[in-house]
């Protein structure tokens, strides 16, 4: 028992020393600023694809739900944004940054409540139905998210929408030689608030008790007389809302808001899923800040294999962990 | 089915007839008129709607053979279609406009698609069932990506515009006089063409999973795990009927970039193509293959002539709040996809299901 321990959590190292490995080794390909550069960006990016991504492994790990919906809760936080923005418009250009900081919290409210709203009455109407039955799933939420995109377009328009960041979080400033956007140390921030408020929630609560012994044997959390039902509602909201998060800070950061914003990133998302082993936070944090930096070096120094190099990097990950790089609960 | 000495049709239909008397009328109805549609429905674009039809129905039908029949969902099967397309494509751009060359980039784009369904097939044999559908996405859009990366191959964004062979130039005449009212052009024998092989090519799809093999697949889909037990490799088949979809699919395409002149990604490899296939097997029927035929119809007819009609409803609906932006005729999709997870939640047969459910 314990030896088995112990060779899981020496199989984790390797694991672990992917990141600060990955990052080292793109560092004689460049100058140190330009790799500084880089890596905050890729952890910023990486943080702003955990929020994204945070809702749906534990959604796929709890629920054994196979959702591909989760693009639209992204969409809607995006186009969420630039209506709130929009509206407070004399807050996010003000000369103050309480003001500027103000406006973007409320954007990020707006998005999480309407973002979590939807999720509840998505799960209610649509997923409850399928629960237990895979192929049924992705079909219906594939359903779900055309008729999503379609809705989205018919209250916000399909030209592309810009988005101008709040004016405190819009240029950059030096650090050891290297341009550092503001902006993208708001995301790092946000990132790690939510994951210590996930961790704390999933190791130091009851609930979390719950949802961790559900992603690791759901009948016997079943058998031991838990309302299961109400605890998948409940993650099940906590992820779009998280993806309504992750959707306006995704759009800030890009400033442009088209309606394919949330399937484009549903394609990375997966891929973060997949690197990081299903239902494991942990897991999800480590790939998506894996994909960030991937995406960001490669992006630098061969623009045009960026999105194909996760795809690669997710190759290899499975040859070598057939089951992601964390792997969580019984096969 | 039942008769100890199957008649001529049975043979051709390999024993799987559609099943009730207006399940039988619809598709004869839909074989005359797709037989007779250039003297049918004279006129350039109706004669495109036709051959698109055609085609659909193909690629529909081998979509049918991976969801329907062995119940796996892939988002890789316009890669496949592309690929076949794109195989065309750069063979008559790059080569000469002759048979040979077409002949050539079909068979290397039927390659090509085998090549890569059996190794997205052997990787999915590592992972979780459940990774596969979200591996093909993310191969669907890395291969979207190439194609329109490789400018010098593929023409990148713009796609290839191409010649094809003299036969089927709009500006060959069969015969100097028309038959019927119709001038026989280039575009009718390339129609021909189409229904032709799109006509094989289904009755070949028809006869694989009314096989015994194809009986191992609907095996492997209802409970995969007392296939396994019952001594079949259910990897082997799941690859195998991924290969022959793949196949299929890029033979599609090929027709495809034959009808068009012309590929490009937006045409045979984007999402919203998948977002159409899905659409015309589960609306038309998983697991039957006539009913991914009237699907392919009822989807290219709803996108030529749905939307002049919604125009109308939109029009005259005007001055409410919102209703005519859900009934603008780019929203199509929109009414398509509430069908769509109507059709999943009550009628998860779909069209043919249906009809047979009702006769019995």
């Amino acid at each position: 028992m314990s030896a088995e321990l112990l060779r899981r959590n020496a199989s984790d190292w390797g694991a672990y020393a992917l990141l600060p490995l990955i990052a080292l080794a793109t560092l004689p390909a460049m100058s140190f600023s330009t790799w500084l550069t880089l890596t905050v960006a890729g952890f910023a990016m990486g943080m702003m694809l955990f929020l994204m991504a945070a809702g749906l492994t534990l959604i796929f790990g709890l629920m054994q739900v196979f959702t591909f919906a989760h693009g639209a809760f992204i969409t809607l936080g995006a186009y969420l944004a630039v209506s709130v923005l929009g509206a407070l418009a004399g807050w996010s250009n003000a000369d103050s940054w309480a003001l500027n900081l103000a406006a973007l919290a409320a954007a990020l409210l707006a998005a999480l409540m309407a973002s979590g709203a939807a999720g509840y009455v998505f799960e209610r109407v649509i997923i409850r139905r399928v629960y237990g039955a895979p192929l049924r799933q992705i079909l219906i939420t594939v359903g779900g998210l055309i008729i999503a995109e379609q809705l989205v377009v018919a209250v916000w328009g399909a030209n592309p929408l810009p988005l101008p960041k709040p004016a405190a979080f819009r240029g950059s400033f030096i650090l050891a030689g290297a341009a550092i956007e503001t902006y993208r140390l708001i995301a790092v921030a946000l990132g790690l608030v939510v994951y210590a408020a996930l961790h704390l929630l999933l190791n130091r609560t009851r609930v979390g008790l719950l949802v961790r012994a559900g992603v690791e044997n759901l009948e016997m959390v079943e058998a031991l007389g838990y309302r299961i039902r109400r605890l998948f509602i409940g993650v099940f909201v906590t992820g779009t809302a998280l993806a309504g998060l992750g959707g306006v800070m995704w759009a800030l950061y890009q400033e442009l808001v088209t309606r394919s914003i949330g399937s484009e990133m549903t394609i990375l998302i997966f891929i973060i899923l997949i690197i990081g082993g299903l239902g494991s936070i942990g897991g999800c944090f480590t790939a998506a800040i894996l994909v960030g930096l991937v995406t960001n070096y490669v992006g630098f120094l061969a623009p045009k294999l960026a999105l194909g190099s996760t795809i690669v990097l997710m190759m290899a990950v499975l040859l070598w962990r057939p089951r992601g790089l964390f792997p969580v609960g019984a096969e | 089915m039942s008769g100890a000495a199957p008649g001529p049709l049975d043979r051709l239909l390999s024993g799987d007839r559609p099943g009730t008397r207006l399940l039988n009328l619809l598709l004869l109805l839909l074989l005359a008129s797709l037989l007779l549609a250039p003297f049918l429905f004279p006129g350039t674009r109706s004669l495109a709607v036709a051959a698109r039809i055609c085609i659909f129905i193909v690629l529909a039908a081998s979509y049918d053979v991976m969801l329907g029949y062995t119940g796996i969902a892939s988002f890789a099967h316009t890669m496949f279609f592309g690929m076949g397309a794109y195989g065309v494509a750069i063979a008559l751009a790059k080569l000469s406009a002759g048979w040979g060359a077409v002949l050539l980039g079909a068979a290397a784009g039927v390659a090509l698609a085998v090549a890569v369904a059996v190794l997205i097939g052997l990787l999915s044999l590592r992972v979780r069932a459940v990774f596969f559908s979200m591996i093909t996405l993310a191969v669907a859009s890395f291969a979207l990506i190439l194609a329109t990366q490789l400018r010098d191959l593929t023409g990148g964004e713009d796609g290839l515009t191409f010649s094809v062979p003299d036969v089927l130039q709009p500006s060959f005449r069969l015969l100097a006089e028309p038959v019927l009212g119709v001038r026989l052009d280039g575009r009718i024998v390339t129609y021909y063409l189409i229904f032709a092989a799109a006509l094989a090519l289904f009755l070949l799809m028809l006869r694989i999973v009314n096989s015994p093999f194809g009986r191992v697949l609907q095996a492997i889909r209802e409970n995969e795990f007392r296939a396994e037990a019952l001594g079949y490799r259910t990897v082997v088949y799941r690859t195998l009927a991924g290969a022959l979809a793949a196949a299929m699919a890029a033979l599609a395409g090929a027709l495809m970039a034959l009808l068009l002149r012309y590929n490009g990604p937006d045409v045979t490899l984007s999402f919203s193509v998948m977002v159409d296939i899905l659409l015309m097997v589960v609306i038309g029927g998983m697991g039957t293959l006539y009913g991914p035929a009237l699907g392919a119809v009822v989807l290219v007819m709803a996108e030529y002539y749905l939307q002049p009609a919604m125009a109308a409803l939109s029009g005259s609906l005007a001055g409410w709040p919102l209703l005519p932006a859900l009934f603008d005729p780019d929203r199509w999709l929109l009414w398509l996809g509430l069908l769509f997870v109507l059709v999943v939640y009550f009628f998860p047969a779909g069209i043919v299901g249906k009809l047979r459910e009702r006769a019995g």
